[in-house]
């Protein structure tokens, strides 16, 4: 991540010009840093999910990022919401998987069951 | 901050740079120790990239992206920067580098050609337009306003109980000069047909995902052929940073960020209240409880709801912050910033005291009823020991900010009345 800011520096804002130079004939180019954010590896199955599926629509600091503390309820809530709202491509028992790694690993792991923490039922 | 920029700026020798790592790397473990607060030189160092916000695996991290000077990184992709407040400080504009920058979307333009740019202007209308840059600042003088652009969901970080969403400290806002032209100026030039109700407006970011949802957005047709929405394509006298929406944005003065589209590409005027998959950020989403207050009992669900619309009036304390220690028996000035959603900044008072007494602070120089107004305060502190300060204004309107702060389920619109808590000594 460090590094990454410091590569970062090395990058600007490009723009082309035409040969007679006017500025009307212009593209600017831009290029964005890396992504490094991961997920917390985990035996739980939601783990393998989340990293399949969360990152197809944005990097996975939107996990890391989120409030502490959320609920299993909150969280399976949120999932829900990816599916709903944004069409994330989730069926009901891949959100339910979902919003217990999440709850376990970055959220309030005491509301989780301890049959749904189970990693292998 | 220029200094501080430097730090992460530039071309570096490999030994300098690991030397930079390491010191970047020892910010990081302060913020990770968990102490958001501290003197001011902790917190020149750090810049507050906590502030007070926990998170589930944080803490942020300062980061550089193009045209910027290290921001707070809220997300990655798509790109959502924070300003650190410290910027806030600096003066009542400001500066294109340290702006936030928010997006939704992660198919974010990365390259435009502005000979190959247009917008274009269709629905009800007599005549659609394909404009380029150069018929748009053809098409009427330009008009000039300095403006806040705040997002709905500054400061979410703070509300409680905690709701998902961006955990943004109070540094997703800005106060700039934009220059463009008068929206209605662009709807008269293409003739809009009786019958029409909303006027639609959409950038060049797109979904990843077909099923997920564009983002656009609407205002009313008498809204949008008021003189205040501009379609600017210059910020403080530049072009506008490409992740603030180069080469033209949509500029809503006093309403909330979300409706000042970025990277603007089509305007469509439509007889009906916007709808469908694509109307998701009205319909659904920025949207706040339909009463007075535009707010519930925490942890309810509003019963009815509306679009999020206009700033509240707000105030800030930029020259001290959370946790600073202040010498007893020396003239102190306290300066800040106060600004509301267009009825202008009437007045800004300062408690000393934790809200039991109030004096009044002298307003900055008026740079127009939708900006930043600065405002000072000489004083000095004579009793040693923990000071809460804070902040009030109210607005022409007669609008004061609250002593709590209420509560709504996305966490928008927050303007309670601030409380800074520093040691005398």
């Amino acid at each position: 991540m460090i590094q990454h800011i410091v590569r970062m520096s090395c990058v600007v804002v490009v723009s082309c010009y035409t040969l007679l130079g006017q500025v009307d004939a212009a593209t600017r180019t831009i290029e964005l840093p890396p992504e490094t954010a991961q997920l917390k590896p985990s035996p739980l199955a939601g783990y393998s999910i989340a990293r399949e599926k969360c990152g197809i629509c944005h990097s996975l600091d939107y996990v890391l990022y989120q409030p502490p503390q959320m609920s299993q309820a909150q969280w399976t809530a949120e999932v829900q919401k990816m599916q709903r709202n944004y069409g994330a491509p989730l069926d009901a028992e891949e959100i339910r998987l979902l919003g217990i790694y999440l709850a376990v690993v970055y959220g309030d792991a005491s509301s989780v069951s301890a049959s749904d923490r189970q990693v292998n039922p | 901050m220029g200094a501080r920029s430097d730090r992460v700026s530039g071309s570096v020798t490999p030994g300098a740079r690991a030397t930079r790592r390491r010191f970047l790397q020892g910010l990081g473990l302060l913020g990770a120790a968990g102490a958001p607060f501290g003197s001011f030189a902790a917190a020149l160092n750090t810049i507050d990239t906590g502030d007070g916000v926990t998170l589930a695996a944080g803490p942020r991290q300062l980061v550089r992206y193009p045209g910027k000077r290290p921001l707070i990184r809220v997300t990655t992709r798509p790109p959502h920067l924070e300003t650190p407040f410290g910027v806030f400080n600096e003066g009542p504009i400001t500066a294109n580098d340290a702006f936030f920058v928010r997006y939704h979307l992660a198919n974010i333009p990365l390259s435009i050609d502005t000979d190959t740019y247009r917008l274009a202007v269709k629905g009800l209308v007599k005549s659609p337009l394909s404009l380029s840059l150069q018929d748009l600042k053809a098409l009427a003088d330009p008009v000039e306003v300095v403006a806040v652009n705040q997002c709905s969901g500054n400061s979410r970080g703070f509300s409680s109980p905690r709701v998902f969403g961006a955990q943004l400290a109070n540094g997703a806002m800005g106060n700039a000069r934009w220059l463009g032209v008068p929206l209605h100026k662009v709807l008269e030039k293409a003739g809009v047909i009786p019958g029409a109700q909303q006027v639609t407006f959409n950038g060049l970011d797109t979904p990843v995902l077909p099923t997920t949802p564009d983002f656009r957005k609407a205002l009313e047709l008498e809204h949008a052929m008021s003189p205040e929405p501009l379609l600017a394509w210059s910020m403080n006298g530049e072009d506008i940073p490409h992740l603030n929406g180069y080469p033209l944005k949509l500029v809503v003065p006093g309403y909330f960020g979300t409706y000042w589209v970025k990277h603007i590409a089509e305007i469509e005027v439509i007889d009906h209240t916007f709808a469908g998959q694509d109307a998701f950020f009205m319909t659904t989403a920025y949207r706040l409880p339909d009463n007075a207050c535009n707010c519930v009992a925490p942890g309810t669900v509003p019963e009815k709801t509306r679009p999020i619309a206009t700033l509240p009036v707000r105030s800030f304390l930029t020259s001290v912050r959370n946790g600073d220690v202040l010498k007893a028996g020396v003239d102190t000035e306290l300066k800040g910033i106060a600004f509301d959603g267009g009825a202008g900044i009437k007045s800004v008072d300062v408690s000393l005291d934790g809200g039991r007494s109030w004096r009044a602070a002298t307003l900055g120089k008026n740079l127009g009823r939708f900006s930043f107004r600065e405002w000072r305060l000489p004083t000095r502190f004579e009793r040693r020991g923990t000071a809460v300060l804070q902040v009030r204004a109210s607005n022409q309107k007669g609008e004061v900010q609250p002593e709590r702060a209420d509560w709504n389920p996305a966490g928008y619109r927050r303007h309670v009345i601030e409380s800074t808590t520093v040691t005398i000594s």
